[in-house]
């Protein structure tokens, strides 16, 4: 019986040979917990009473939601995590070195066919450097730190065939949420999605981890591209050393639950409304809706590709007076390389308030909380109500071109006439 | 499995019913600010209704749609939700992440159509045998079989009890 990808990593990792719905134990070649997870991760780490970590080179912590500091509490846990790290001689990431989500591939920590769980929803990211990743909880990642292990549902597969070419001014960002709001917010609940097709073969890695970040907005539990030129390509640009044979392929015959297709030359620049991923709209639709703040940066898009795209468009536009624009570059190495390009100097003569690499305001704890009635367009994958921290502020997702256009207009804007 | 075997209370029937995300059960901006459990669970659901926290009493249940607890992974939402002294959540559906995390502390949650449930109706579960009462409306409400990871999990009270009791992990189906 053939095999989708999924079941494949998790039949290596449990050494029994599993099918969708099979209930096993499986070894954890990576995790992690980040600064809104690491609190509860710790003190469930105590009460397991394990006393060691399983193996300190496969865990780390990063501190990249709320950071640095904006508040009291949120030392506290920074601190909690510091003495954590010493005690157990594991690797943090500071504030400033950026999100979880870029960095822990940027360093090699994940190759392909592994198996890594991580204290954050959006572990699925992983998934287009072909591992099966996927986010859980403290506690559970508390027992994979402790034991090096987990239990893990097999999941059932989604396979999304994407072919065509994206028209310009459309991105893989735009293509995702096209794909999520036809399948919905919970379209995929509890299943593995696998992405294949002539696009999404054509994507950078940059893009391609656009895809596999938003998988979980659709309910996924992981977002599995096949590896290919394009992937040894980025392992070799970062300098990782990986070994090709380590790639998982589904077996022609592995059973999916359900195969659907897209034409990506008939989708169109793209924007989830608020307050929800998958109530998606053509942003050509929404061309009355004034911006109050624009926020180009997250594990979504916030990486050197998405920062060329907006410099770009901003080389020859400046930015509407009454809207308040901020980047956070994804993480330090990005922004060293936009600084190299002379990205950033001009991000700064186009009024943009860079804030530190890291999430930024997409949790809603500092560097950006909107007012009450104000409308923001971000490269987010959330834009759920209160999600940027205030309920009373309207959330409106869409790729780094649609951003930047909308920012220059002062209103929803397709990007097309820009580039 | 102690408290729960038999649990009544009344249904808190939310205001948004499908996909009630996490950062709904607890926003963002307390998670970080509040390590207390209980202090955390005075602002539950503030971002769907700002007086509903203050609403709900030791033993009720949450009544909600489809994929309820999408979004983040944060287990503050139902480490919140317990600290509040919630018998269990009723939804149509749930979210994989949340779904995972309320199990491992022994939140105990329920799979039906949650139609015939109103706002205040009085609840009656029996997690031992697997049934529903809606005794307002004198009905029994038919439940999804309860999984047996989340049976065992429960009667330990939580995955970290039962992980050292067994000293590791022992499921597999």
């Amino acid at each position: 019986m053939g095999k989708t990808i999924s079941e494949k990593i998790l039949s290596i990792h449990s050494g029994k040979d599993v099918h969708a719905n099979e209930v096993v134990v499986c070894k954890i070649d990576f995790c992690f917990s980040q600064d809104g997870t690491s609190g509860i991760l710790i003190d469930s780490f105590n009460k397991l009473e394990a006393n060691k970590i399983f193996d300190n080179k496969k865990f780390c912590m990063v501190i990249d939601h709320s950071a640095p500091s904006p508040n009291m509490g949120t030392s506290q846990i920074h601190k909690k995590m510091r003495d954590f790290i010493k005690k157990y001689k594991v690797k943090l990431f500071e504030i400033g070195c950026g999100v979880c989500h870029h960095i822990i591939p940027e360093y090699g920590y994940v190759k392909p066919g592994m198996l890594v769980i991580g204290a954050d929803s959006h572990t699925c990211t992983y998934g287009a450097l072909n591992a099966f990743s996927t986010g859980m909880g403290s506690t559970d990642v508390a027992i994979g730190v402790a034991s090096g292990t987990n239990w893990f549902k097999v999941p059932e597969t989604t396979k999304i065939i994407v072919n065509g070419k994206l028209k310009k001014g459309t991105f893989s960002k735009d293509l995702i949420l096209f794909i999520i709001g036809k399948l919905t917010a919970d379209g995929c609940t509890y299943h593995s999605t696998e992405f294949y097709g002539e696009t999404i073969r054509n994507l950078s890695m940059d893009a391609r981890f656009t895809i596999s970040n938003m998988a979980v907005e659709m309910g996924a539990k992981t977002g599995i591209i096949e590896a290919d030129k394009i992937t040894w390509n980025w392992f070799k640009s970062h300098k990782i050393k990986v070994n090709k044979k380590s790639a998982v392929y589904a077996d022609k015959d592995a059973t999916y639950i359900n195969t659907i297709e897209f034409n990506a030359s008939k989708i169109k620049p793209m924007v989830a409304k608020p307050h929800t991923v998958d109530n998606v709209d053509l942003a050509e639709n929404l061309e009355d809706i004034k911006i109050d703040q624009a926020f180009l940066g997250t594990c979504t898009n916030g990486r050197l590709e998405d920062l060329i795209i907006a410099a770009k468009i901003l080389k020859t536009h400046s930015i509407n007076s009454r809207v308040k624009f901020i980047v956070a570059p994804a993480s330090k190495m990005i922004y060293l390389k936009a600084i190299k390009l002379g990205i950033i100097e001009l991000f700064i003569k186009r009024g943009i308030a860079i804030v530190a690499p890291g999430c930024g305001p997409c949790v809603g704890t500092h560097n950006g909380i909107p007012a009450d009635g104000e409308n923001v367009i971000s490269t987010a994958n959330r834009n759920f109500k209160g999600r940027m921290g205030n309920s009373n502020a309207n959330i409106y997702l869409a790729s780094p071109a649609t951003v930047v256009a909308s920012a220059i207009k002062g209103k929803i804007t397709t990007p097309q006439r820009f580039l | 499995m102690t408290a729960f075997k038999i649990s009544s209370g009344n249904a808190i029937k939310l205001s948004i019913q499908d996909n009630v995300n996490t950062d709904y059960i607890i926003s963002g901006r307390y998670k970080f600010r509040i390590q207390d459990p209980k202090e955390l669970s005075k602002y539950i659901f503030e971002d769907i209704d700002p007086t509903l926290s203050a609403k709900i009493n030791q033993g009720d249940f949450i009544v909600a749609g489809r994929n309820f607890g999408c979004g983040s992974s944060r287990e503050q939402a139902p480490v919140a939700l317990k600290a509040k002294g919630i018998s269990a959540i009723i939804a149509k559906s749930f979210a994989r992440i949340f779904y995972r995390n309320a199990m491992n502390i022994g939140l105990p949650m329920i799979e039906c159509d949650t139609d015939s449930i109103d706002g205040g109706n009085a609840l009656t579960l029996d997690f031992e045998k697997s049934k529903l009462f809606n005794n307002t409306k004198k009905i029994e409400i038919k439940i999804n079989p309860i999984s047996k990871t989340m049976k065992i999990f429960l009667e330990n009270d939580g995955v970290i009890n039962y992980f050292k009791k067994y000293k590791g992990l022992k499921i597999e189906a």
